[in-house]
């Protein structure tokens, strides 16, 4: 178990230091704030709102992460199987598991890093009115659950192929399947010809809802049971994707 | 013998192409083996599966008495592996990238410094060791990948062409640091140079189309080279008609002249039926005819010549 742990913490360890040495990560981090700001000012009114909330804010988080998760997941493995280090990595004594979730969890860092900049925006809401901050701290568990699930799904991607576009693209389209199961439009499609419970099921497994339970401050315990399920299964699907794509 | 790799049978197949088959040999500590073979013979592939990156078809590898397949990692903690190409991460310097490996290999503190600089030393990397690996000349990288695969002094060490990209006197020190390693470890390398097998390996496996075809000690596969033993003279070309008669007149040789191309003098190659040694009888000859000899010697077999007609296509064609 020590050494699992310790592993884990020896692969995350570097790719952390591989994030914070190549200019994506300064870039990613600009664009994420940049977004988010905007958005959040511009589109979502928070000034004008006249309520000291950090709503705005927050409900668009599940479509920044739509692309800034899959940006930041796509490097994971499609880059070690582009320059020849997967070959090196996976003859060093560590399992393929341990790799994942190192990996994994460096990439989860990250992103929550980015999230932890966002700081000064409640900070002001803070300095303006009198918001309910267990609600901002239960959005912010909830966002970083999302970019949890979404990472792990990108980094499925990047696991099968040796190009970071198609990493990209392939995860961006999975983390939109789980992010749109739980629409209206997806709900219309299904009600009428399926079974009520199908129909249930399929938006239950939506992350956009499950995040939209958190943002509104109720911690369910399904909803991050959903989350930390969406993040092992992408991880367990990663392993399995390198245990097969071995060339 | 105290064996510390054995591959048994080993097949690896990619859809229907093999790329390695039926491969079985082993090797005991003290030893430097040459895998040697044309490129796509299947070297690098044994290589892989032996580090644990491929999994076998069928058969199977271990290394100090670890299966690869259902003992991965107990295997590669005892192995040092440098993948063909020695890829590395570039935005990483070499001081980090030891220290990483190092980690990953249960190595803390004090010790792992230790090990880290004695790597350095031995590869020479002191003056690179803080620059990213992306800005470092090919042999630098190659000489990081080779670090890393020492790094933990390993009882197995499997090179995937150590020494290339390396100028002539980096190979010399690379080779020095394998002599100098050799005594300890089982060492399996591949090369395209021939000289380097002479000169550091204690036995070759030549593979081509993913079969061993020969396993021995270099000069013992030198001697199979069809001039081995043979004779030659070198005189002037003047005199090479009268030393070509004195050949004549001792039974049993086959004598073939090559004139120089740019100087005035001539080598003649003799060959004595069923490879029977004829210098006297042969020097005698000469003297009796008053040849002035520039030059006699006797020819060693060459690696090259013999595994040039052990690889070329015609051999294993119809196999």
């Amino acid at each position: 178990m020590g050494r699992t742990v310790r592993n884990v913490v020896v692969i995350a360890r570097r790719e952390l230091a591989a994030y914070f040495g190549a200019p994506l990560a300064y870039v990613f981090i600009v664009v994420f704030l940049a977004m988010a700001g905007a958005l959040t000012f511009n589109v979502g009114y928070l000034l004008e709102s006249g309520v000291a909330d950090l709503g705005p804010f927050f409900q668009f988080h599940p479509w920044l992460y739509l692309f800034l998760m899959p940006a930041i997941g796509m490097r994971l493995w499609a880059e070690e199987r582009k320059t020849g280090t997967l070959e090196f990595l996976m003859t060093l004594p560590v399992s393929v598991g341990e790799a994942v979730v190192g990996k994994f969890l460096a990439a989860w860092i990250f992103a929550g890093v980015a999230l932890v900049l966002t700081v000064p925006v409640w900070v002001t809401v803070n300095w303006l009115g009198d918001p309910d901050n267990g609600v901002i701290v239960a959005s912010y568990l909830g966002s970083w659950l999302l970019a949890g699930g979404f990472l792990a799904l990108s980094a499925c991607a990047s696991a099968s192929t040796g190009n970071q576009v198609i990493a990209f693209v392939v995860g961006a389209t999975l983390c939109f399947l789980a992010m749109m199961s739980g629409l209206d439009i997806v709900r219309t499609a299904f009600d009428g010809w399926a079974p009520a419970w199908v129909v249930e099921t399929v938006v239950a497994l939506s992350a956009m809802n499950n995040f939209q339970t958190i943002a509104d401050g109720v911690i369910d315990a399904r909803t991050v049971v959903y989350f930390l399920s969406l993040i092992v299964i992408g991880l367990v699907a990663n392993s399995a994707i390198l245990e097969f794509r071995k060339p | 013998m105290d064996t510390l790799i054995r591959i048994d049978r080993l097949t690896k197949l990619f859809g229907p192409i093999a790329a390695v088959r039926d491969v079985s040999f082993s090797v005991a500590r003290g030893e430097i083996v040459a895998l040697l073979g044309p490129n796509g013979a299947g070297k690098s592939t044994t290589m892989k599966l032996l580090a644990g990156y491929l999994v076998p078809t069928s058969g199977s590898a271990s290394v100090c008495g670890f299966d690869v397949t259902t003992e991965p990692l107990e295997a590669r903690r005892r192995l040092g592996y440098l993948p063909e190409g020695a890829p590395l991460y570039d935005e990483m310097t070499p001081s980090r990238f030891l220290e990483f490996v190092a980690r990953v290999r249960r190595l803390d503190g004090r010790a792992r410094r230790a090990a880290v600089g004695a790597a350095a030393e031995a590869l020479r990397l002191d003056s690179v060791l803080h620059q990213p690996i992306g800005t470092l000349s090919k042999g630098f990288r190659r000489r990081v990948g080779l670090a890393q695969a020492i790094l933990l002094d390993p009882d197995v060490l499997v090179l995937d062409e150590p020494t290339d990209g390396l100028d002539p006197n980096q190979k010399q020190e690379v080779r020095a640091l394998l002599r100098e390693v050799a005594g300890r470890k089982a060492v399996i390398v591949s090369t395209h140079i021939l000289d380097e097998v002479e000169a550091v390996c204690s036995r070759a496996v030549v593979i081509a189309a993913g079969r061993v075809i020969a396993d021995a000690p270099p000069d013992q596969l030198a001697s199979r080279s069809a001039g081995h033993n043979s004779l030659c003279l070198r005189v002037s070309r003047d005199d090479a008609g009268s030393a070509m008669t004195a050949i004549s007149e001792v039974d049993g040789l086959v004598a073939i002249e090559r004139p120089d191309r740019t100087g005035p003098e001539t080598e003649i190659r003799i060959m004595a039926a069923g490879g029977a040694d004829r210098r006297d009888r042969l020097r005698r000859a000469l003297d009796s005819h008053r040849v002035p000899v520039l030059e006699f010697w006797r020819e060693h077999g060459r690696l090259e010549d013999v595994f040039r007609s052990l690889t070329q296509p015609a051999e294993w064609d119809g196999r």
